[in-house]
């Protein structure tokens, strides 16, 4: 089955019946995806939800550690990204492909940025020692099992870890649909691969939305 | 004749050698992959069939026979983990599911053909991986890498979860092309209660690899945390729990066995009804109780738990949820039991599989209520009786519908037949020989003998020896099957298009093997699957 060919003669792939029904099942089967991550995260809430119930009194000590400012510019930061990401799939639609990529870049830029501040953090965290589990050496709050301090660590740096990973998948996304559009293989007329990597960025956001105040603000 | 109208596995004729290779390795094409799947799953079960073979060749008496037991841990291990990744879980869905799911619904691909090869990439890259940790130190933890254990061990586990890893998103992405195949490119007419029961199996087995294999990927990976940054989620010195190692293993592999398990219901309600050539019986009760079953099973994985400390409300919720799934299992084979009543029956090896079915999955599916039951998994927790049920459930019953569905389908897949007369000699060695091996092991687990062990009391030693038998006769079994498949496969008498005169689009519609392009005319479908009466 030549794909490149189907779609330059017909505009999409044989075995589906249009251009529509393409976008449609591509859409469903990226919400499937999509359903798969908050599985995969789902877990280490529930991780979380357990120790955070067994150890509140340890957790709410060690929640003191990270820093709120910083981790509310990350969130204002992910949150402009979902606006010019959304801004870039509607250019992209409208076929104002300046403006699209305008807004991708910015999308991107400002993911970058969440990394940036994502690397003072954690090295403010390991020069301090608030590390993971056996790593942790942070002299002022010793570590215990009554008392596991490390443990609150292990899950800041499992799940933010893990979100940092999507954060720069999705970067890498980002770069992947500024170039299709710039060899004219994502157009307004088949703009889907801007459409789902706008859903994944979306997901990427929300999860940090819950991530934000579990760690830094409710706890 | 058209280049379109060329058969799918005589695409590249003529060609270089080259170009036929590439036309294998790097092809979109469904019934292809399909056909690498069979293969690497069948090769599969031969190198964890060996393995079965050692441990059951060691247990003939309680003593050191060929291998010390550091070497039975590692290979009783690497029987269950090969068996349950490289096999149970991928063959069903990987071969059949992608060879006959397109065709069935009449739809020319699944909705994803570059994914779907990608998939069984990460298939192979995921047993490689697994392959070196074998080389590397091997494994001893048994298949369920349970914590604290396997937090510790010398051995390589952090290659063999990774490998695992792997494998479960090729299982993630092979389910979630196959839903999508499902809603978006059903033929015209293929409304969904006309969809054939093995599309629904597959689908609902599909909706459990999306949604359920993900926990599994964290908890491996939070497994090589444990091991390379000592996190201490498992690890009660470090505040965490060894048990939520537990739950979060088994909240996948409890739906996990339903991955591995309503295949094979797909592959039983398509060939009972073919080979007793009458309409299914209870039809809607079937494709709604396989999504009842996907859906329970979510909430029952509490059971595996029973002895290790879970409070006593948590193991009554789970043992009652446990009763549930028994409804929507017993509903199917009343229904396949009802379908063959008055049935015009013919006794093919497709057919003797699937009656060899019923028969060992309704005894694994009975013993797994024992197991159930908290007061009775007490005593029966852990014992060979918990083998010889899981086994009768994945072997009297998921290979044994493979083996019906690989023998069912083969004329389509390979365009020729088999022989006959081999393939229903192998079903009795399969069949005597499961039955000899496992049986006795329900009786060993009764009177306590604990399972993984390298030793046992020699007053076990003569129901050992006699399921040490058992597993050469299937051995001998399987060795008939395949060299009838291999030796037909190239020398085989041609196939018509429809030998067993089947009611489905890939008998109907398409010539064996099918085309490339899967149907000359697009299918119009104006009835249901199995209108057995009409001509």
């Amino acid at each position: 089955m030549d794909v490149e060919a189907d779609i330059k003669k017909y505009g999409f792939p044989q075995w589906f019946k249009s251009k529509e029904h393409e976008f449609d099942s591509c859409k469903f089967g990226m919400w499937l995806f999509l359903v798969q991550e908050l599985m995969l995260f789902g877990g280490l809430f529930v991780a979380f939800a357990m120790y955070n119930y067994l150890y509140p009194e340890t957790f709410r000590e060690a929640h003191h550690h990270l820093d709120k400012n910083l981790g509310a510019l990350n969130t204002v930061f992910l949150l402009i990204s979902s606006l010019t990401m959304v801004l870039g799939v509607a250019y992209t639609m409208r076929n104002q492909m300046g403006k699209a990529m305008l807004n991708l870049f910015l999308t991107f830029l400002l993911a970058g940025a969440f990394m940036v501040v994502k690397y003072f953090e954690y090295s403010h965290k390991i020069h301090e020692g608030l590390l993971p589990g056996a790593l942790y050496s942070f002299a002022a709050n010793p570590s215990t099992p009554e008392n596991p301090q490390s443990l609150f660590f292990s899950l800041y740096f499992m799940m933010t870890g893990l979100h940092g990973i999507h954060v720069v998948g999705g970067m890498v996304c980002l770069l992947w649909i500024m170039y299709r559009i710039k060899i004219g293989k994502t157009t307004a007329e088949r703009f889907g691969a801007v459409e789902f990597v706008g859903l994944y960025w979306h997901l990427v956001d929300l999860i940090w939305i819950f991530l934000f105040p579990i760690f830094y603000l409710v706890v | 004749m058209s280049a379109h109208e060329v058969n799918y596995l005589e695409e590249y004729k003529g060609k270089s050698f080259f170009e036929r290779l590439m036309g294998w390795i790097v092809t979109y094409d469904h019934k292809r992959i399909g056909m690498l799947y069979l293969v690497t799953t069948l090769m599969s079960f031969v190198i964890g069939g060996v393995f079965a073979l050692l441990i059951r060749t060691e247990l003939w008496t309680p003593m050191k026979d060929f291998f010390d037991a550091n070497t039975y841990n590692q290979i009783f291990t690497l029987h269950g983990a090969i068996m349950v990744f490289w096999f149970i879980i991928p063959a069903i869905p990987g071969a059949l599911g992608n060879f006959c799911l397109p065709l069935m619904i009449g739809a020319k691909d699944v909705a994803f053909p570059k994914l779907n090869l990608f998939s069984y990439y990460l298939l192979v890259i995921g047993m490689l991986i697994n392959l070196y940790g074998v080389l590397s130190g091997g494994i001893d933890t048994g298949w369920t890498f349970y914590t604290p254990y396997s937090a510790q061990t010398s051995t390589s586990v952090i290659a063999m979860v990774s490998g695992v890893f792997i494998m479960g998103f090729a299982s993630i992405f092979t389910g979630l092309n196959f839903m999508v195949t499902v809603h978006q490119l059903r033929a015209p007419g293929m409304t969904w209660m006309r969809m054939p029961l093995f599309v629904w199996a597959i689908y609902s087995t599909s909706l459990l690899q999306v949604v359920a294999t993900p926990v599994l990927g964290i908890t491996l990976a939070l497994l090589v945390m444990e091991r390379t940054l000592g996190i201490g989620f498992f690890d009660p010195a470090l505040g965490g729990d060894p048990v939520l190692f537990q739950h979060f293993f088994w909240f996948y592999s409890h739906p996990a066995v339903y991955i591995m398990i309503l295949p094979a219901f797909g592959i039983i309600s398509e060939t009972i009804t073919t080979y007793a050539r009458k309409t299914i019986f209870g039809y809607n009760a079937i494709a709604y109780s396989s999504i009842g079953l996907a859906l329970v099973s979510f909430f029952v994985w509490g059971h595996h738990m029973f002895t290790s400390g879970e409070s006593w409300w948590a193991n009554a919720l789970f043992s009652a949820m446990t009763m549930f799934t028994a409804i929507p299992t017993a509903i199917k084979i009343v229904n396949w039991t009802a379908t063959l009543y008055k049935g015009s029956i013919v006794f093919t090896t497709g057919m003797l599989y699937t009656l060899g079915f019923l028969l060992t999955f309704a005894i694994g599916g009975l013993t797994g209520l024992f197991l159930g039951s908290i007061s009775s998994d007490k005593h029966f927790h852990d014992t060979y009786f918990v083998v010889a049920h899981f086994h009768y459930v994945m072997v009297g019953g998921t290979a044994t519908a493979l083996f019906a569905g690989v023998y069912h389908w083969f004329p389509k897949y390979t365009g020729r037949m088999y022989n006959e007369l081999l393939g229903q000699l192998s079903f009795w060695f399969f069949f005597i020989g499961f039955n000899v091996t496992f049986f006795t092991q329900f009786v060993l687990g009764a009177n306590g003998m604990p399972r993984r062990y390298f030793s046992y009391i020699p007053e076990f030693q003569d129901l050992n020896q006699i399921s040490t038998i058992g597993a050469w006769l299937i051995a001998v079994g399987v060795f008939i099957s395949f060299s009838n498949l291999i030796i037909s496969a190239l020398k085989g008498a041609k196939a018509p298009a429809n030998p067993w005169g089947s009611k489905t689009l890939e008998w109907t519609d398409t010539a064996s093997p099918p085309i490339t392009h899967n149907f000359v005319q697009d299918p119009i479908v104006n009835a249901g699957p199995y209108e057995y009466g009409r001509s």
